[in-house]
């Protein structure tokens, strides 16, 4: 019979080299993104630096920093949230429609058409709204004129070519739809079953059942999804450059022909020509929309991941 | 769903608890009542001097307050409610597809004049009028897209396996976090960070493709990380400790086990990395520029790629208006050719080589 001696103490685990080589590039690549990350944010300041310590009669349009980005600040607001209130309410519907709504066997496939929506080029939707959609919602801007004058967002003259920021808010609203559908679609089809069915139970119609059950349960998530896109919505660039005839003062009119133009937008417009000084100064209004797309996005994902922590369903 | 009529009287049923029983509608008279507020709509449009716009609105409107009217009428409050909700939902989801299908429309209907040979086989170099093509700016891009890729890749997916494999605590939660963030940086905000870190090594007016792909990086990045991580964790965990029982190193566990399982859910997540940046203006239009002529060099000067060529075919023409336009449609016909394309190789990826579980 063959007898076992113990192991001269436990075993230790071997760390070979390949282990460390292997362990130590994935760690490494996790932090060169923060750096990246970091990066973005310090090159951005380095850059922008010489615009914001600039006599303000250096910068362009002689007033300083401030009165040149201010507009720009404006516009790039109004645009994305615009589009939010246009999007929102139809993405949610979406959202419910395919999970809760559309026949099972073609849902996914409705959802993936609303997803193609995603994949199209800021640039093709810049072609599109401004070749489509600008002509076609004259008219509305003229009955707004003439009809909702009264409220200032619409006091008009109406513009007769339609590149005015109300069709830029339809073009972006456009393009955040699939985002907010997205992310309620999954927090609605997530909603606990025994609730769902408890409320069916009890003799609720389709919709009180979506009343009581799925949407307090998905609010956090429709809020993070439109926050999302009103993130998207802000940094849109070829969209809003194709389709609006920019660079006028700020002003909330949306139908007028003098628009303000958008932070990025006036990037991608300027940049070509710019030089010096004028560099640096786009530079720093990036910096701008960097620091508010970042602060709508870390709030977002905030949601997003609070809401993770407590409802387990991941 | 049932097959009453609105005549079909209360049926009493003791025991179902009900005091005024059900009266319901069916799907064909709920359908009629619809189309007659449609009707009334066109007529009203009709009346009110004729457009296609009105007719559509003014149709939905009258056909779901019908609908809603009498809902409320035959069957309650409650029923009509949730009628009414029906109606609105899938109202919502026809008025998405609108768009979608009018700007396929209306690109393909302007693209395809030019989609002929010349344009995939000529330059704009010492274009001016007709004629010329995008073979610049359609290699430009692969060029760029191709280093972005190879840029994105290695980084994106060995993060991905540094936070499913290795990463804990907090390290892990900060990655986690600020990858999602980075995926709403705006497209132009990696463009200027490209910009600004070139410019320190080679001065202001510093135009090279690798430039471009270094801001597609930045975007590409963080969706390589998400849809790789989100892959790895697929794998199942049995697989991992089979080999480590059987004394496989934790390194070669990941490259011959956890990765070879994982390939068909990978090569999707590329793909569709690459179909999202694959169309990007912005970065380029401040990093790459455009040039007329063929230049396949990313790290010598201008490129042109096909976005940016669309974008200044399109806003600014010069004397022969139409044929620049054209030029312009026909390259935004290609781009979402190109992007569907990707996304059909992606689902094609993930059906084809997805592993073989024998189950």
């Amino acid at each position: 019979m063959t007898t076992t001696t113990a192991p001269p103490g436990p075993p230790r685990p071997k760390r070979r080299a390949g282990d460390r080589v292997f362990a130590g590039t994935a760690k490494g690549s996790g932090i060169f993104i923060l750096a990246v990350l970091a990066g973005v944010a310090v090159f951005l300041i380095s850059e922008a630096v010489p615009a914001l310590t600039a006599p303000s009669e250096d910068v362009a349009g002689g007033e300083g920093f401030g009165h040149y980005v201010w507009p720009l600040v404006v516009g790039t607001l109004l645009g994305a949230v615009l589009a939010l209130v246009v999007a929102t309410p139809l993405a949610v519907g979406i959202a419910l429609y395919i999970t809760y709504y559309a026949p099972r066997r073609i849902a996914a496939g409705m959802g993936y058409v609303i997803d193609l929506l995603a994949a199209i080029p800021s640039v093709v939707y810049g072609f599109w709204g401004v070749a489509v959609l600008a002509p076609t919602l004259v008219p509305f801007h003229e009955w707004a004129a003439d009809n909702l004058g009264w409220i200032p967002l619409f006091a008009g003259p109406a513009s007769t070519s339609g590149r005015t920021m109300l069709t830029v808010g339809v073009v972006l609203a456009v393009m955040i739809l699939p985002i907010i559908s997205a992310i309620s679609r999954e927090v609605f089809s997530q909603a606990p079953a025994l609730h769902r069915e408890a409320a069916l139970a009890l003799g609720a119609t389709r919709w009180e059942m979506i009343k009581m059950a799925v949407l307090p349960y998905g609010r956090s998530g429709v809020i993070a999804g439109a926050m999302l896109g009103l993130g998207r919505a802000l940094g849109e660039t070829m969209a809003v450059a194709i389709v609006l005839s920019g660079g006028a003062g700020a002003t909330l009119n949306l139908i007028s022909s003098s628009n303000p133009s958008t932070i990025a937008s006036n990037i991608a417009l300027s940049f070509a020509e710019a030089s010096g000084l004028e560099v640096n100064t786009l530079i720093a209004t990036g910096l701008v929309l960097f620091v508010i797309t970042l602060a709508v996005n870390m709030l977002a994902r905030w949601i997003v991941n609070r809401r993770a922590d407590f409802s387990g369903a991941n | 769903m049932s097959t009453d009529t609105r005549t079909a009287l209360p049926t009493p049923t003791p025991d179902a608890g009900s005091l005024h029983g059900e009266r319901r509608l069916s799907r064909a008279v709920l359908a009629g009542i619809y189309l007659a507020g449609v009707a009334l709509g066109a007529a009203l449009s009709a009346l009110t001097g004729f457009s296609v716009t009105s007719t559509v609105v003014y149709g939905v409107v009258l056909g779901t307050l019908a609908l809603y009217v009498a809902c409320r009428a035959v069957e309650g409050r409650r029923k009509a409610a949730d009628r009414l909700v029906t109606a609105l939902v899938t109202t919502a989801f026809a008025i998405a597809m609108i768009p979608l299908v009018s700007l396929v429309y209306t690109v393909l209907d302007k693209g395809l004049a030019r989609l002929d040979g010349d344009f995939f086989n000529q330059s704009m170099f010492r274009v001016v009028g007709e004629g010329g093509g995008a073979y610049h700016a359609i290699l430009g891009t692969l060029i760029i897209t191709a280093l972005a890729t190879v840029i994105s890749v290695p980084i994106g997916l060995m993060t991905a396996i540094y936070l499913v494999e290795y990463a804990t605590g907090r390290l892990k939660k900060a990655i986690t976090f600020f990858v999602d963030v980075m995926t709403g940086i705006p497209s132009i905000v990696a463009g200027l960070f490209a910009f600004a870190l070139f410019t320190l090594f080679f001065g202001n007016s510093v135009r090279l493709g690798v430039m471009g792909a270094v801001a597609l990086s930045v975007l590409m990045i963080p969706v390589v990380v998400r849809s790789c991580e989100e892959v790895l964790k697929l794998v199942p965990n049995e697989l991992r400790e089979a080999s480590y029982a059987l004394g496989v190193p934790k390194w070669r566990t990941v490259v011959k086990v956890v990765l070879p399982t994982a390939v068909a859910g990978l090569g999707t997540g590329v793909t569709l990395a690459v179909a999202r940046v694959v169309g990007e203006t912005a970065p380029l239009l401040v990093t790459v520029g455009l040039i007329t002529g063929t230049n396949l060099n990313p790290f010598d000067g201008r490129m042109a790629t096909l976005p940016v060529f669309a974008f200044y075919q399109l806003t600014q023409p010069g004397t022969d208006t139409q044929a620049y336009l054209d030029r312009a449609w026909t390259a935004a016909l290609l781009l979402i050719i190109l992007v569907m394309a990707l996304n059909v190789v992606a689902r094609l990826i993930s059906r084809f080589f997805a592993p073989k579980t024998g189950r």
